[in-house]
């Protein structure tokens, strides 16, 4: 019986991801050829509509052909050196990609320490969450200095403090956010019933956190760690540019950008950079998702 | 010695604010060891709160509660009770067979005595090829039997019941019903079992308590005579209809207020 009824939702699963792949290079083409279409149509040097300068310029420097972009990561990184882009872009992405990780660990880690402390008490609650919202509203560019001097001062039994982890700290402070709200909202998403259910077997709270609480949670818990992931990849980028910190693809975005006069094809390498890190990130944690959903009901996964 | 003693039992919510609610006033019952008793009654007569007094899921604002000889509090430590809701509060991320392991889990049974615990319970409720399904998996009637399983898991002494079978269809509850006296006629187990519906308590039961709201109290006690094992013949039965008869007089005297959506004859 079993066999019968899940064969055929396997097939129809796979076939969904497949449209879901199809449908993703589909839309990358749609996007370039948008591209393509708009630099041959639009004006050069930017138009106005009613007076107003909204259409963007569409000349070489402003936009570049998708093909001169792409063609641009055979070539050397700069004149005469023997990198080609395509690998300091990619070991850049991996350098960043590798801080954000950390970031996401250390935000998600600190976020659900919150979202028990406040699911537990609820003075904690009203005490904590409204410097939660209040903490999201602080510029990153702000904060980032002070992290890095903080940082440099802190010396733990001859461990230093290395300047990454000022970049990932600074992830973490953005990914933290969404783990926090969303956990303290699963954690409390039990219904009585079943609160009552545990009280009759005489269970502590912390049997009940992980018997129920914890397991309730996970549909609550799994689309904030999306948001956390793709903050974590914001946070660690903006804080490598913020922080000056060398080897990220923050950094590379940076430097290429100071080219576009020259080289315009060449901070468009970089951006893709940062996009292909960002889809790292989000495949990873859609990897923990169908982990943790694996035995739910169906209609729970949407 | 009987199973449950309740003498004097008050429960007030709120007491001392605006919507202070007597939920109870001076409710006496005593149970005997081995006897199925049916709480009914329109909504907020209190069936529900005496139950959890019982379960010590709440503590009585005055009077005495004895269940197997001890506070309420001390026979929940003990597991002595199990308990059944309307929903059947299935874990959706465990299996049937984890499910039914939950009590004993928490108990701190090891893992191979605990399975084997479900499989036995699972053979009791009939549904020993759904060990390794997901309760979703399952029709609200397996699952609610999953939940009695469940709860019949620690083998306990004392089954506490709150409308169990509320959200089945006509069909499946009868057939519960049925289950569930071959599952105590087995167990010998004592039941307090809440609903609404007047021919399942009389079908099931030893004794009728029939409850009314404002303050919640009880107002009558019915006898079932219901002679030798209750099967489906015993729904064309005499006794069964004159305890139906007697149930529902016992109800009519219940002050009717327009919040009497809770009974039904079903």
């Amino acid at each position: 019986m079993t066999a019968t009824v899940t064969v055929p939702q396997r097939n129809s699963a796979l076939k969904r991801r497949l449209r879901r792949v199809v449908l993703f290079v589909a839309s990358l083409l749609l996007v370039a050829v948008l591209w393509e279409v708009y630099k041959a149509i639009g004006p050069a040097d930017g138009g106005k509509i009613f007076g107003w300068k909204l259409l963007p310029r569409s000349n070489d420097n402003a936009m570049p052909h998708i093909w001169e972009m792409l063609s641009r990561y055979a070539d050397p990184e700069l004149r005469g050196s023997s990198r080609e882009i395509w690998r300091v872009v990619l070991a850049g992405a991996w350098f960043s990609f590798r801080l954000a990780l950390a970031g996401f660990v250390i935000g998600t880690t600190l976020g659900l320490l919150l979202a028990i402390l406040m699911a537990r008490f609820k003075v904690a609650e009203r005490g904590i969450l409204p410097y939660l919202v209040v903490s999201q509203t602080v510029p990153l560019i702000a904060l980032a200095p002070l992290v890095v001097s903080w940082g440099g001062k802190l010396e733990i039994f001859g461990w230093e403090w290395p300047r990454w982890l000022s970049a990932s700290v600074l992830g973490g402070f953005l990914a933290f956010f969404p783990v926090a709200v969303g956990g303290l909202r699963g954690l409390t998403s039990p219904p009585a019933a079943s609160v009552e259910l545990m009280n009759s077997y005489a269970a502590s709270w912390t049997q009940t956190l992980f018997k129920l609480r914890f397991p309730s949670a996970v549909p609550f818990i799994v689309p904030a760690l999306k948001l956390a992931a793709s903050s974590a990849v914001i946070g660690v980028v903006v804080a490598e540019i913020s922080t000056g910190l060398k080897g990220g693809i923050g950094r590379l975005i940076i430097e290429y950008a100071r080219e576009a006069t020259s080289d315009p094809a060449k901070v468009f390498t970089a951006v893709f950079g940062a996009a292909l890190l960002g889809l790292a990130m989000s495949g990873f944690v859609t990897l923990a998702d169908i982990f943790m959903m694996r035995n739910r009901p169906k209609e729970a996964t949407t | 010695m009987s199973a449950v003693e309740i003498r004097n039992v008050g429960k007030i919510f709120n007491a001392g604010s605006s919507n202070q609610v007597d939920a109870l006033v001076d409710v006496d019952l005593s149970i005997a060891s081995g006897e199925f008793v049916s709480l009914i009654g329109p909504s907020g007569c209190g069936k529900s709160t005496l139950l959890r007094l019982v379960a010590n899921l709440l503590e009585p604002t005055s009077g005495d509660i004895v269940v197997n000889g001890k506070s309420p509090k001390q026979a929940r430590l003990d597991q002595d009770y199990g308990m059944a809701f309307q929903q059947s509060g299935l874990f959706d991320w465990r299996t049937v067979a984890k499910n039914i392991e939950l009590p004993l889990e928490l108990k701190g049974w090891d893992k191979a005595k605990r399975r084997e615990r479900a499989l036995e319970m699972l053979e009791l409720v009939k549904l020993a090829d759904f060990a390794e399904h997901f309760p979703w998996q399952l029709s609200g009637g397996m699952q609610q039997r999953v939940a009695i399983a469940r709860a019949l898991a620690v083998h306990p002494q004392l089954l506490l019941m709150d409308e169990p079978f509320g959200a089945l269809d006509e069909m499946t509850r009868e057939h519960m019903q049925g289950e569930l006296l071959s599952i105590c006629r087995r167990t010998g187990s004592t039941v307090i079992f809440v609903t609404h519906s007047i021919p399942e308590a009389v079908y099931l039961s030893n004794r009728v308590v029939v409850m009314s709201p404002r303050p919640g109290r009880i107002t009558k006690i019915v006898d079932v005579n219901i002679e030798g094992e209750r099967t489906d013949a015993t729904r064309d039965n005499a006794a069964f209809f004159a305890g139906i008869t007697a149930v529902r007089e016992a109800l009519r005297g219940v002050e009717m207020t327009a919040h009497v959506r809770g009974i039904e004859d079903r």
